[in-house]
C-alpha cells in the first residue's frame, strides 16, 4: 500500500521558513494558488533519509489560529484538515526564530495544542548566536515534547538530522499520543516565557545589529534619502542594465525570423509565423530582462529584511490616499512594468489594499509608454527650451509620467472611499532582522518570477496575438486596397472611429488602437504600417513616421493621442495578471472599463482645450 | 498617556489597550504581536511629517510598526 506522504512547513513569519523550505526541497517546488483565494501554495519533494519522497509543503506565515489575513486562514484550515482538496499533513514542521523564541512560542504552543506529530526547527540558530544567545535545544524539546533541531537553512546545517527526525515522527502519525491541554493567550504567552528562558543559556546584553543601522536607515532624514537614492540605482539599472539583453533577444528573434523566412515557402503559414507568433511574442519577451532585473532587487530588498523599512518609509504618504507602505513597491515597480508590479502585490496583506494597488498599478507610467511618447513628442512638440537646461520635450514627458503619478493616488483615494472602500488600511508590520539574502534563494525567486512571465506570453498573450493577426491579415485586400484597410481589424477601426472622432482621433489612430491591444509600443509600428512606410522594423518605422505625424496631425489631435496613453488599459498581458491575480474576470474588467473611460474624458479634454486655446 | 505621547526610547508597560476602537484584524494582529496589557515596548522610530505617523516600537526582541492610530489606543506607564 503506498499512499501520498505529506508534510507541512508551518511557523510566524520572518523564522525563516522559506529559506528552509528551499533548503528542503530544492529548486523543483510546484507554485499555485489555492482554490478559490489568491494565497500562494508551494509544495515541493522532500526526500527522507529512507530514500522515501514526501510532499512537503510550505503554509504561509502565521502568528495565530485566530486569523487575521487570507494567509492565516488558508494555514489555520489546512493544519485543521478543513481546506477542501488539500489533505490532512501528516507531519508539521515547526518552524521557531531561534532568536525570537518568547514571542515564537506563543504560536508554537497553539500549534502543538492540534495533537499532530510535530518536529521543531529551532531555525537561524547562527543569528542568535550573533545576537549573544547561548539556547539548550534539549531542555526546549522537553519543555514542547517533540524533537527539537538546530537548524541554519541558509548553510543547510541540520537539514539530514531534521528530515531524521521527520521519518521518525512520520512514523508514529496514527497514534493517539499527542492530545494537549488547551490554553488561554494570556496563559500561553506566559508559558512561552518560561519555555524561552529555560532554553537560553545565557545571553550577553551586546546590542543587536538592527539597532544601529534601523537608527541611521529609519532615520526620519536619512533614511529617506537613502531609500531614494537605491530607488534612482534600481531604476538605472533597470533601464540600462537590461538593453544589452533586451537586444539581444529581439536579434535573436529577428534571426529566427529571417531564418523562417528563408526556409519555408511564401505564403499564409509564413506569414503565420513571423508577423503573428514571432512579431507578437518577441514583442513582449524582450520586457523580460527588465523584469528580472527589477525582481532581482526586489528579492534581495526583501530577503536582507530592508523592505519593510522601505514601507515604513513611504507609508506616510501612501496612507494620504488610504493605501500603506506596502503598496510603495509594487506600485514602484510598475514604472519597468505592470505585471510584475500586480505580481508583487502579493505582499500586501490587506484584501482591499492590495486590490486597490492592482487597480490602479497599470496608472503608473511603464516602459512600453516610453516608445509612443517618445515619437509623438518628437513629431509635434518642437525642440525648444523652456529654462536654463529644461527642454520642452523633456518637459513634456516629466509631465506625462506625472499624470500617471497623479492619476493612480486620485484613482486609489477615490476608490477608497467607493468601490474598495472598508476601514483604513491598517499598517502592522513585523520589521524583520537584517539578513545577507543568499545567491540560491534568490536565484530559486528569480526563476519563479521570470517562468510565471513567460507562461503568460506563451499561452494567453500568445493567442491575443494571434487572432489580433488574424484580425489584421484577414479577408484579404484586393489589389491595390492597403491590407489593414480591408482587414477585420479596418472594419473594427471603422466602427471604433465615430466614437473616437468627437476627442480629435482621425482614422489612421483609430485604426493604430486595435494592434495596441497587445501592447502599447504596438501603435507606433502600426501607424507606420497604416502610413504605408513599409519599414519592418520599429526604429526605421519610428523614423519614418514622425515625419508623417509632424505633417498629418495637428497639436491638439497629437496631444490628445498623449493623454489617451497616460490612461489606456491598451496591454493585454497586464489584464491577464491582473485576472490571475484577482482569480476572476470582475475586477480586470472594472480595471479595462475605468481606465478607457478615463482615457477617453481626459484625451477628449486635451483635445477640446487645446482647441479652444487656438494651439 | 498613550503610546503616542510617550518619551522616545524609554521603556513603557502597557496598562490598558481600547480594542473597541481598533479594526477587528487590526486588534487580531497585534495581541498576536504580544502587544497586550501587561508587555514592556519602547518607541524607537518615527516618522518626520505632522503627527510623525507611522512608529516603530521594540517589543521583546523584535521591533513592529504600527500607525499613530494603534498608538493612541494604547495606555501606557513608564516601567
Amino acid at each position: 500500500m503506498s499512499r501520498k506522504r505529506t508534510a507541512a512547513l508551518v511557523g510566524n513569519p520572518n523564522s525563516g521558513k522559506s529559506a528552509l523550505f528551499n533548503a528542503l526541497t530544492g529548486a523543483r517546488q510546484k507554485i499555485a494558488n489555492y482554490p478559490g483565494v489568491t494565497v500562494e501554495r508551494k509544495a515541493g519533494r522532500l526526500v527522507l533519509p529512507s530514500g522515501e519522497p514526501v510532499e512537503l509543503i510550505d503554509l504561509p506565515g502565521s502568528y495565530s489560529f485566530d486569523a487575521a489575513s487570507p494567509d492565516e486562514e488558508v494555514t489555520r484550515q489546512v493544519v485543521h484538515g478543513e481546506f477542501e482538496g488539500e489533505s490532512l499533513p501528516e507531519v508539521i514542521i515547526l518552524v521557531l526564530d531561534a532568536a525570537n523564541l518568547e514571542q515564537h512560542l506563543v504560536f508554537a504552543q497553539e500549534v502543538l495544542e492540534l495533537g499532530r506529530p510535530t518536529v521543531v526547527a529551532l531555525n537561524m540558530i547562527d543569528l542568535a548566536e550573533r545576537d549573544g544567545l547561548v539556547l539548550d535545544p534539549a531542555a526546549l524539546s522537553e519543555a514542547l515534547g517533540v524533537p527539537v533541531v538546530p537548524t541554519v537553512a541558509v548553510r543547510r546545517k541540520g537539514l539530514a538530522e531534521l528530515s531524521a527526525a521527520i521519518a521518525e515522527a512520520e512514523s508514529h502519525a496514527d497514534e493517539e499520543a499527542h492530545k494537549r491541554w488547551h490554553l488561554t493567550l494570556p496563559e500561553r504567552r506566559l508559558s512561552a516565557k518560561m519555555m524561552a528562558r529555560g532554553a537560553i543559556l545565557s545571553k550577553s546584553t551586546r546590542h543587536t545589529i538592527e539597532n544601529g543601522v534601523d537608527r541611521v536607515l529609519l532615520n526620519p532624514w536619512i533614511g529617506p534619502v537613502i531609500l531614494f537614492g537605491l530607488l534612482f540605482v534600481i531604476f538605472q539599472a533597470v533601464f540600462a542594465w537590461a538593453t544589452p539583453f533586451a537586444d539581444a533577444l529581439e536579434a535573436g528573434v529577428g534571426a529566427i525570423s529571417s531564418l523562417v523566412t528563408d526556409t519555408l515557402p511564401p505564403g499564409i503559414v509564413r506569414d503565420f509565423l513571423t508577423e503573428g507568433v514571432l512579431a507578437g511574442v518577441g514583442s513582449v519577451v524582450v520586457f523580460l530582462p527588465q523584469i528580472v532585473i527589477l525582481f532581482f532587487f526586489i528579492l534581495v530588498m526583501e530577503a536582507s529584511g530592508y523592505m519593510a523599512r522601505a514601507a515604513f518609509l513611504m507609508d506616510r504618504l501612501m496612507a494620504g490616499v488610504g493605501l500603506s507602505g506596502k503598496s510603495f513597491i509594487p506600485l514602484l515597480s510598475s514604472f519597468a512594468c505592470a505585471i510584475p508590479g500586480i505580481m508583487a502585490t502579493r505582499s500586501i496583506p490587506d484584501p482591499k489594499d492590495r486590490l486597490t494597488t492592482i487597480l490602479v498599478a497599470p496608472l503608473m507610467t511603464c516602459s512600453a509608454r516610453l516608445p509612443v511618447y517618445a515619437v509623438i513628442i518628437a513629431a509635434v512638440i518642437p525642440q525648444t527650451s523652456v529654462g536654463p537646461g529644461i527642454g520642452l520635450q523633456g518637459l513634456v514627458l516629466f509631465a506625462l509620467y506625472l499624470a500617471g503619478i497623479v492619476g493612480a493616488m486620485v484613482v486609489a483615494l477615490v476608490l477608497r472611499h467607493t468601490v474598495t472602500s472598508g476601514a483604513a488600511s491598517g499598517f502592522i508590520m513585523e520589521m524583520p532582522r537584517y539578513q545577507l539574502p543568499r545567491v540560491k534563494d534568490l536565484a530559486i525567486g528569480l526563476w519563479q518570477r521570470a517562468w510565471v512571465f513567460l507562461r503568460r506570453a506563451g499561452t494567453i498573450i500568445f493567442t491575443v496575438t494571434i487572432v489580433l493577426w488574424l484580425m489584421l491579415s484577414f479577408p484579404k485586400a484586393e489589389p491595390g486596397e492597403s491590407q489593414v484597410d480591408a482587414s477585420i481589424a479596418g472594419m473594427v477601426a471603422d466602427g471604433l472611429h465615430p466614437v473616437l472622432e468627437p476627442i480629435g482621433f482621425n482614422r489612421e489612430m483609430s485604426l493604430a488602437l486595435v494592434p495596441a491591444m497587445a501592447a502599447r509600443e504596438v501603435a507606433v509600428s502600426a501607424l507606420a504600417t497604416t502610413y504605408a512606410v513599409g519599414a519592418e522594423d520599429e526604429d526605421v518605422a519610428a523614423a519614418g513616421v514622425t515625419d508623417k505625424i509632424a505633417a498629418l496631425w495637428s497639436l491638439p489631435t497629437a496631444l490628445a493621442f498623449l493623454a489617451w496613453f497616460v490612461f489606456a488599459p491598451q496591454c493585454i498581458s497586464t489584464i491577464a495578471v491582473a485576472r490571475r491575480e484577482t482569480n476572476g474576470w470582475k475586477w480586470p474588467a472594472f480595471m479595462v472599463g475605468y481606465l478607457f473611460a478615463l482615457a477617453y474624458v481626459f484625451a477628449g479634454l486635451t483635445f477640446w482645450i487645446a482647441t479652444a486655446l487656438g494651439l | 498617556m498613550t503610546l503616542d505621547g510617550f518619551e522616545h526610547e524609554k521603556a513603557a508597560r502597557i496598562v490598558a489597550v481600547d480594542w473597541a476602537i481598533l479594526a477587528e484584524d487590526e486588534g487580531k494582529r497585534l495581541k498576536a504581536l504580544g502587544v497586550d496589557e501587561g508587555a514592556e515596548v519602547a518607541v524607537i522610530h518615527r516618522g518626520i511629517f505632522g503627527t510623525r505617523d507611522p512608529l516603530a516600537i521594540r517589543i521583546g526582541r523584535m521591533t513592529i510598526a504600527l500607525r499613530r492610530s494603534h498608538a493612541l489606543a494604547i495606555e501606557v506607564e513608564p516601567a
